[in-house]
């Protein structure tokens, strides 16, 4: 049987600045297949949002390829950029138009014509019905999101791209998003997604690839990433200074710490430590490591987890 | 084919509604500046400054003046556009369509035309209470209120590429197109000059654009319309060529 054309090809993609002297991305190579929810995750200045705007034509590769569904986004941008709706993390609006005739324009720019019906729906399904005619401006932040994603979506492109969708965003928003987004992807649609809230990516994505430096640290399936990590995080709350010991181990979020344990000697030896130092501890749970966990410790290490 | 000429022609609809949208600044106001140049100059100099024989200076006026709203509200409207997408960073939803560089020329230059000739329509239109209108060649009229908007429209692509802000975008309009529209003869006939003078206005293309065009009203024009037509087509293909090639290659949109 044939391998499927991947959805999504990064081949070797390189970007350097500065004549040569800045790195953005280094050798990057992965894959993502028809129908995935894939996650793009990494710190800021990690190369994210670089290969994003090489994938969508608006930073050129400095080396490399990158193709959408086989075209080449150079060589065949056309067919390429028709596959692909981008959602851009800025919030960018045209102040001269109102929301449908935004969206009416945007899918012009795409040679689809006469597709209110789509756009109505789009704009029910993303809570946005009510505000149709409404100018670009009178919108709130997270009204001029939801136009992001119908404008991105409006020519019913294959592969859906969201960079950083939901930063700054309202709880609402972010489930309405979601809710739409997994949908289209159980339909078919492919999305590649990047975001700061790994607790998304990690309920979202069944794949997912970490980059640190420009560079590919982590490429696996989310629950292989999972189990491939210390197992057990043991957290607690305390006002209290903690023993030299456990607070060189500790990931301390204000009065919340969260302490990595391989096995239950180890957590019985950090409990009698506290205890030993008069450490009183709130809200004592021993819990399986979340991506937030598994993020840091791929971030702070330098061996690259990148699944064949 | 589907989305190349589509894809334009959207592109072109909301360049003319984004100006149609804002008319009242777009197309009175410079319709208002325009006649109240007539007005004023009109009324002080009719008496004192005779260009051609048979024509009073407020008709002379008339054509100088519809050319330049022509050419300046072409250059004001694709670079203005331009600069105002790139900097609200609203071009974003331009740059990920399926767009060719032809597409954006023709869309960001066919609005520029549709302005410039819709405000220099409006003048005319003003004008005929002060003046006689004489259409002694209208085929030239014709021929350079398009090829002169079309330039216009033309440059102003190239500088709404280049600037990276507004100040820069203003010292372009300051410096280059307002020089050169008012050192054109639309006050004037170059022949009242110093030799100086007549020779530099002579490198001047806005010059031809609007001797050649005032030819199509009276008849008589400083150089011949030919000379004219050739070097205002020659600067008018430059101008679209350099335009093309930066949109080619993504010049400061596409890093």
């Amino acid at each position: 049987m044939p391998a499927l054309m991947p959805a999504i090809s990064f081949q070797n993609v390189t970007k350097t600045y500065a004549g040569g002297s800045v790195k953005a991305l280094d050798d990057v190579t992965f894959d993502i297949q028809p129908g995935e929810f894939f996650g793009l995750l990494g710190p800021n200045g990690a190369g994210k949002t670089t290969l994003i705007s090489i994938l969508a034509g608006l930073t050129r590769a400095s080396g490399g390829r990158v193709a959408v569904h086989g075209h080449d986004v150079v060589d065949d941008y056309a067919a390429a950029r028709r596959s692909l709706g981008i959602v851009p993390q800025e919030l960018v609006f045209d102040p001269f138009f109102s929301v449908r005739e935004a969206l009416r324009i945007q899918s012009g720019y795409f040679g689809v014509h006469r597709n209110d019906d789509w756009i109505d729906e789009l704009l029910a399904h993303l809570g946005l019905a009510d505000k149709a005619e409404a100018n670009m401006r009178q919108l709130s932040g997270g009204m001029k999101r939801r136009v992001l994603v119908a404008q991105a979506l409006v020519h019913k492109p294959p592969v859906i791209v969201l960079d950083e969708p939901t930063a700054g965003v309202d709880v609402e928003l972010r489930q309405t998003l979601w809710q739409f987004v997994a949908r289209l992807n159980k339909q078919g649609h492919t999305v590649l997604l990047t975001t700061h809230y790994l607790e998304e990516a990690e309920a979202l994505c069944g794949r997912i690839a970490m980059l640190k430096l420009g560079r590919v640290v982590a490429l696996d399936r989310t629950s292989a990433l999972l189990a491939g990590t210390a197992s057990t995080m043991l957290r607690f709350k305390t006002d209290d200074a903690l023993p030299p010991a456990v607070q060189a181990a500790a990931r301390v979020t204000g009065r919340i710490v969260q302490v990595k344990a391989h096995d239950a000697a180890e957590v019985e030896s950090l409990l009698a430590a506290l205890r030993q130092a008069g450490v009183r501890v709130e809200d004592l749970e021993i819990g399986r490591a979340d991506l937030e966990d598994v993020f840091l410790e791929i971030m702070q290490g330098d061996a690259p987890q990148v699944a064949a | 084919m589907i989305g190349v000429l589509s894809g334009a022609r959207t592109l072109l609809y909301k360049e003319v509604l984004r100006f149609w949208k804002v008319s009242f600044q777009t197309v009175a106001a410079p319709v208002l500046t325009a006649m109240l140049y007539l007005l004023i100059f009109g009324h002080v100099l009719e008496d004192h400054v005779k260009v051609y024989d048979d024509v009073g200076y407020t008709s002379f006026l008339v054509p100088g003046l519809v050319m330049m709203s022509v050419l300046q509200n072409a250059f004001a409207n694709s670079s203005s556009s331009l600069i105002q997408s790139k900097i609200t960073g609203n071009l974003v939803f331009l740059l990920v369509a399926p767009l060719s560089h032809w597409a954006w020329f023709v869309a960001y230059v066919g609005a520029s035309m549709v302005r410039g000739l819709v405000v220099g329509s409006g003048v005319l239109a003003v004008t005929l209470w002060f003046a006689p209108l004489r259409l002694v060649e209208p085929g030239w009229i014709v021929v350079f209120a398009f090829l002169g908007a079309g330039m216009l429209g033309s440059l102003g692509l190239v500088a709404g590429l280049w600037a990276e802000k507004f100040d820069q975008m203003a010292g372009f309009q300051n410096f280059v197109i307002m020089p050169m529209t008012f050192l054109s003869g639309v006050f004037y006939s170059v022949h009242t000059l110093p030799a100086f003078w007549q020779a530099l206005s002579h490198l001047n293309p806005f010059f031809y654009m609007i001797d050649g065009f005032r030819r199509g009203f009276f008849g008589v024009s400083d150089v011949s319309p030919w000379t004219s037509l050739a070097v205002v087509g020659t600067s008018s293909v430059g101008v679209a060529a350099l335009a093309l090639n930066l949109l080619r290659i993504g010049y400061k949109i596409r890093h």
